[in-house]
């Protein structure tokens, strides 16, 4: 027993904060982009990449600018990053809730009936892996305006991995639990809203988390095209030809995207309630 | 053979001439893929009759064991008394009215438990009492949930939900939940059946105990010997399936309130056994033989 003690004291002892995994990782982290950076300020300096392209420190500076004056208006050709991002999200919820209010509802109904799940798979299968963006003539064509046009891509974007996740939570919820609810005589609705949909939960979530990922993918590129929002501001500064600042959009945009996803990863966990019981 | 004994733990005379449940050539056939389609991929497959003219009484307040080898439609049968799988032929009547579709007169008890996962134990039994009930005001609903929790020995887990207590607790769940909406039959599909030995032994123990304060009419599958003759008055065996029926039914005379050691010490136990373990074994090396065969 004793030296049982103190071979987990010695062990102890030794786990200080350069044994701990995270501490490793964040230093481990902080080297590679303190090298990163490093080859990027030499390499700049030394004119061995692209002409033209800005150094490390350069970039830094205007990040810190963007980031320290987000809101400013100036006219839609300079305008705050805040604004252009508050933009940008607002498309995003619109399009999203419009998607998700259509795309929940119904997926419960297709998912309830083994038969319309196979008969509507097809339609589903078909539109999933077509880029949003070829919607967007159509789109422009139909609505004749840009900003329902923007809203309309992000709808159609994030439809369907909610609508087919959705369906498949629904379609394969425990046959333990609807014999439960069926032993009890639950009725058909009482047994809907109380046992499928609950037990359904995380398939949904995890549908609508794939969706917000496609929404904020497609919104950049959506707005190049339609302007205003953070992906005009990359359009207009490749115009300006001023390459930082479209180095400060992509690092904003990927901490947004970060933001958002970090938020239904929460939501999945809240869901899950560990193993099945 | 007798089908109509009645039990020692029956009391009330009333009730002594009419069976609860009564199964009159109950057989049940799974159809297999027909059609020129399934012939066309080579994946028609034909009939299969689990079980072929089944003709059993349950008592009121009788605790009856259904045991058999893997596989002999121990299942399909109870499954059938449930409501949630129909009978291909023959009638089956609880207390002289077919049985059509599940229903709250008959509680069950689930094998691998069948909690809803994001319910605390006090909502998993709240909802069955809330499904069966809707009408009764929620304090009365509360005092039924608070006391089945006493009644299977919960106190202090209500606030768990399922992913963080036992698989024993798990199944004290289920079984509250069985009990709380006062059925008058439990139905119990090997309910200890995932469980280790010790705490299946427990929850026999606990199962017992259970049964002598509600006496509710009781079915169980089960696997055990022992567990069979330990809690029930009446223990069917069944023959191997397919097409399987009833072989015999034993009559268990221990007196009640029973605990394990008395129950083992008793002079009828060894014998009782014995005679359920040649059973057992004979059909199980059927069962083994005829697949080695095929």
């Amino acid at each position: 027993m004793t030296i049982i003690k103190e071979k987990v004291a010695k062990n102890n002892q030794n786990n200080g904060l350069l044994e701990n995994e995270n501490v490793k990782a964040l230093l481990l982290f902080l080297f590679s982009l303190g090298l990163f950076l490093a080859f990027w300020e030499i390499g700049a300096n030394l004119k061995l990449f692209a002409k033209g392209m800005p150094t490390a420190s350069l970039t830094l500076k205007e990040l810190w600018w963007w980031t320290t004056n987000p809101f400013f208006n100036n006219g839609p050709n300079d305008l705050g990053i805040g604004w252009n991002l508050l933009i940008s999200l607002r498309r995003v919820a619109i399009g999203y809730t419009i998607a998700s209010i259509i795309a929940v509802p119904l997926g419960v109904l297709i998912g309830i009936s083994k038969v319309a799940s196979k008969a509507f798979n097809p339609y589903f299968q078909l539109l999933k892996p077509v880029s949003p963006l070829a919607w967007l003539p159509l789109g422009l064509y139909m609505f004749r305006d840009s900003e329902i046009t923007g809203i309309f891509i992000i709808a159609i974007a994030s439809i369907w991995p909610t609508l087919i996740n959705t369906a498949f939570g629904v379609a394969n919820v425990s046959p333990d639990y609807l014999d439960v609810a069926k032993t009890l005589g639950a009725s058909r609705l009482r047994t809907i809203f109380k046992v499928i949909i609950p037990a359904a939960l995380p398939n949904i979530i995890s549908g609508l988390r794939i969706s917000m990922g496609i929404s904020w993918l497609v919104i950049v590129a959506a707005e190049m095209l339609l302007g205003t929002g953070l992906g005009y501001f990359i359009w207009n500064e490749w115009n300006n030809l001023y390459i930082p600042n479209i180095i400060v959009a992509i690092f904003i945009i990927g901490i947004v995207g970060i933001v958002l996803d970090q938020i239904f990863a929460y939501l999945e966990k809240l869901v899950s309630f560990g193993s099945k019981a | 053979m007798n089908l109509s004994v009645s039990s020692p733990s029956n009391i009330n005379h009333q009730t002594m001439t009419t069976s609860q449940i009564s199964l009159r050539h109950v057989s049940k056939v799974f159809p297999g893929r027909k059609g020129w389609l399934n012939k066309l991929t080579g994946q028609a497959t034909s009939d299969f009759l689990a079980i072929d003219d089944i003709n059993l009484d349950i008592e009121h307040n009788t605790f009856v064991s259904i045991i058999g080898p893997s596989g002999c439609g121990k299942s399909t049968l109870l499954n059938i008394i449930a409501g949630l799988s129909s009978a291909t032929s023959g009638s089956i009547l609880m207390n002289g009215q077919p049985i059509a579709k599940p229903g709250p007169d008959r509680g069950m008890v689930f094998q691998n438990y069948a909690l809803m996962p994001w319910m605390s134990v006090e909502d998993n039994i709240r909802f069955a009492v809330e499904t069966v009930y809707p009408k009764i005001s929620p304090k009365e609903q509360s005092r039924i949930v608070k006391e089945h929790i006493q009644l299977v020995g919960l106190v202090g887990a209500e606030k768990k939900r399922p992913n963080e207590i036992s698989g024993g607790m798990r199944q004290r769940v289920g079984i509250a939940r069985a009990l709380a909406i006062n059925p008058q039959i439990l139905l119990m599909d090997e309910p200890f059946g995932a469980l280790d030995a010790l705490t299946r032994g427990f929850l026999q123990d606990e199962v017992e105990r259970i049964w002598e304060q509600e006496r509710k009419t009781a079915i169980m599958i089960t696997h055990s010997i022992e567990e069979a003759l330990l809690l029930s008055d009446r223990i069917v065996m069944m023959t191997r399936g397919p097409a399987a029926k009833i072989d015999e039914i034993l009559e268990v005379p221990f007196p009640r309130p029973r605990d394990r050691t008395t129950v083992e010490n008793h002079p009828a136990y060894l014998k009782l056994k014995q005679e359920m373990e040649e059973h057992l074994y004979r059909e199980t090396r059927a069962v083994e033989a005829a697949r080695l065969s095929r």
